[in-house]
């Protein structure tokens, strides 16, 4: 598509997506919401700190647009659901919430209809990737206006797999191994957090799980099928994966500890957002390799994770907005997310992104920034077409946000390498998803 | 010459004064009212049982109505009895967290007290520079936990740990050690941390109850042979026992309902091998929305907190009486 087209589309679904500030446009003035209102949105701390200064930045220009003060928080990504427990429940906090994975499920009976917001976007804009069907309607209703979708790939050091005689990133999980096993020996393991972390430890061991047969739950999402044969292969290959080949201090990582580890060149691969690239490139001075040279050239991605004998899967972070139901500015709410996903306004977030956080519609996927962008950036364009959802195959249902948030499939693996039997892992694993899903 | 009237200025307005004045009455029945023991107590009382009722009753009571009750987040629940509580004792990262909240308590106790003993007896020696050495040692107890536990965080990184790397160095370990990354490790890791935190508590406290002994006692046991254990087993620790008995229920309550430190120094990690009982908790409850079951889980503790403080006034009531 060219750029004159991009932006014929993209201007169009402006347009729709105006819906309601057409007339805020035509009048030239802000419309009249009560003096002194304010709007609260409350999002996770950006993994590319630009694109919160992004949102910041704007918050002026939506103030002057909506007549109303815009306040942006941010908080760190594992204290979200705690923030929007305690708000709903004292019917008091921030007016938008962001919301990952599929988080609306979950909170669905404090969160307004936003149809109407929604889906004027996504039919402007190519239609929203399916699993935002998936992640932010429930009950055919949209609860939350999807924004965006954080991929993941292997971030892995070019160098150093070359060095061993690596020179394109393994296909299965076994070639992985491998490869890691000989990188391990030279000091140079694959990274890989499996603490209670919520970002980089599901993304891993759910696809895993999934890529060796295994699931937490049938298609209707009420039987536990765990205790598979593919399940408990699946915790065999991570037992030998963790001892050959990952750095096993890994089990009290968090989301941010493999940045840094690779950073620092502890670690030769991990999977991670494109953070570990953007970063390593926008802090190139600082952020050098053992000869001195930026590292950042020395930084390839490989997606999705490698093939199992049942195929090869991912799962990413997709994010939403919600309106809270005690919000007292609902209408106000809706507008500002309307605002935020006009194109001039969206494609300057969009871009400062450089693909970590990639469009929620598919249009995005054409926008002439792609074509700007490093080629080791250029894996995350499709991505989101790629991702499963937590509960796979069966719901993206409240119970799988429950399973998600005990890290029961990730402390199934947790458990495994830290010496329990594969069977008696996922034995565990059955029981405790048990009590959720046919509890 | 007219005589003045008590109570006046032996003028006209003296006059006034002495008068009775309708509203006269008003004060002489607040008076009377306060005069009143039992309305006294009650209006002097009405502060402290407001707060009390507003900060610790009305919480307690929703917390054993949420315990009853299958609330969850955004959604008001119904009385399900004691489901909750049975979910949970048939939960494997209950037991886990229920075996793990006794451990931590009990070995983070014992250490607090030896060492908080042994600080506070050094402590009350004479020596230079007594006062600067006393207020530093209550640094780790003014620090806040989440900041000075995110500095043992960084000590303990499985990557970057400092301790490893001095290890290392000093050609005492030839890999690194797993501080947190391993469920033993990890769970020793926090007692660490608790012990360190908690200590200056004892110590200050035990210190107190040291300077309070009569130092002739001390004398009298030396001049008849007794050695320094002997002085301490037989003279100082009975009449320490008292303030020892108060120091250790306030720390095996705090101890044993901690959050903060394993919240951030572990999450509960690696594989809930660290969760204690708050931190799990606040999982189900507050991350996980399930209100119900995480104020089940919480009051778990509530029986055993109750042991520990009727053990504590049943012996300061014995030791009253003697």
């Amino acid at each position: 598509m060219r750029r004159r087209e991009f932006l014929k589309t993209t201007g169009l679904a402006a347009g729709v997506a105006a819906t309601g500030l057409e007339s805020i446009v035509a009048a030239r003035r802000a419309p009249a919401h009560a003096q002194g209102t304010r709007l609260h949105i409350l999002r996770w701390v950006d993994f590319i700190p630009e694109a919160d200064v992004e949102l910041k930045r704007q918050a002026p220009e939506a103030s002057k647009a909506l007549g109303a003060e815009v306040v942006f928080e941010f908080i760190n990504f594992n204290d979200l659901q705690p923030r929007i427990t305690a708000a709903v429940q004292s019917g008091a906090g921030a007016d938008i919430i962001m919301m990952l994975y599929n988080w609306p499920h979950l909170y669905a009976s404090a969160l307004v209809d936003v149809s109407d917001v929604a889906e004027p976007i996504g039919k402007a804009q190519k239609g929203y990737y399916d699993v935002f069907n998936v992640t932010s309607k429930v009950d055919g209703k949209w609860l939350a206006v999807p924004h965006g979708i954080v991929g993941n790939a292997i971030a892995y050091r070019r160098s150093w797999h070359t060095e061993i005689g690596v020179k394109e990133f393994p296909q299965t999980w076994d070639e992985w191994r491998e490869v890691g096993r000989k990188l391990k020996a030279k000091g140079k393991p694959v990274g890989q957090a499996l603490g209670h972390s919520a970002g980089d430890p599901p993304t891993f061991a759910y696809p895993l799980l999934w890529s060796f047969g295994g699931a937490e739950v049938d298609r209707t999402g009420k039987k536990v099928v765990i205790n598979s044969k593919g399940a408990v292969e699946a915790v065999k290959f991570m037992q030998a994966f963790w001892k050959d080949a990952c750095d096993e201090g890994g089990l009290a990582w968090d989301d941010t500890s493999n940045n840094r580890a690779f950073h620092s060149g502890e670690i030769s691969a991990t999977l991670n957002g494109a953070s570990i690239y953007i970063v390593a490139k926008r802090q190139r001075e600082k952020i050098r390799d053992e000869k001195g040279e930026p590292m950042v050239q020395d930084i390839e991605h490989a997606a999705l994770l490698p093939k199992g004998p049942a195929g090869q899967f991912a799962l990413y972070v997709p994010f939403q907005h919600s309106v809270m139901k005690y919000s007292k500015n609902m209408k106000l709410a809706k507008d500002f997310v309307k605002w935020l996903h006009q194109k001039e306004n969206y494609e300057r977030w969009f871009q400062v992104n450089e693909g970590y956080s990639v469009g929620s519609t598919k249009t995005w996927e054409e926008h002439p920034m792609w074509s700007r962008i490093d080629r080791p950036l250029q894996v995350f364009r499709q991505a989101a077409r790629q991702s499963r959802m937590l509960g796979y195959p069966g719901p993206a249902s409240a119970k799988a946000t429950e399973s998600y948030t005990k890290y029961i499939v990730v402390d199934m693996f947790a458990k495994a390498v830290q010496g329990m039997k594969a069977e008696d892992a996922v034995k565990w694993a059955e029981g405790e998803l048990s009590k959720i899903y046919e509890g | 010459m007219k005589k003045p009237i008590a109570g006046g200025a032996g003028s006209v307005a003296g006059l006034e004064v002495a008068l009775p004045h309708p509203r006269a009455t008003q004060p002489q029945r607040l008076t009377r009212f306060l005069e009143n023991e039992r309305a006294l107590a009650a209006i002097l009382l009405a502060p402290t049982v407001l707060i009390l009722g507003t900060f610790i009753a009305y919480p307690f009571i929703m917390g054993v109505w949420l315990s009853l009750s299958s609330t969850s987040v955004g959604n008001v629940g119904e009385f399900v009895g004691f489901k909750n509580f049975a979910k949970a004792w048939n939960d494997s990262i209950f037991r886990t967290a229920f075996g793990n909240t006794f451990y931590y308590t009990f070995w983070a106790t014992i250490f607090k007290l030896t060492l908080g003993m042994w600080l506070a007896l050094l402590l009350n020696r004479h020596f230079r520079g007594k006062r600067i050495v006393r207020a530093s040692m209550l640094l780790p107890f003014i620090v806040p936990t989440v900041l000075s536990t995110f500095a043992w965080r960084w000590m303990f990184d499985p990557t970057f740990s400092v301790l490893n790397w001095l290890l290392y160095k000093g050609g005492l370990i030839t890999t690194k050690l797993p501080f947190l990354s391993d469920g033993v490790y990890g769970m020793w890791c926090a007692i660490t941390v608790n012990t360190w935190r908690g200590m200056p508590f004892f110590a200050i406290t035990l210190l107190a109850g040291l300077q309070t002994i009569n130092p002739d006692l001390h004398e009298a046991a030396s001049l008849d042979g007794a050695n320094g254990w002997k002085r301490f087993w037989h003279v100082t620790w009975p009449l320490l026992k008292p303030v020892t008995v108060v120091v250790v229920v306030f720390s095996v309550i705090q101890t044993f309902s901690d959050f903060q430190l394993i919240y951030v120094l572990t999450g509960g990690g690696p594989a809930n091998s660290t969760h204690l009982l708050a931190t799990y908790a606040y999982q189900v409850g507050v991350a996980t929305g399930l209100l119900g079951e995480g104020a089940a889980i919480s009051l778990f503790m509530l029986p055993v907190l109750f042991v520990v403080v009727w053990l504590q006034l049943r012996y300061l009531r014995r030791m009253e009486g003697a």
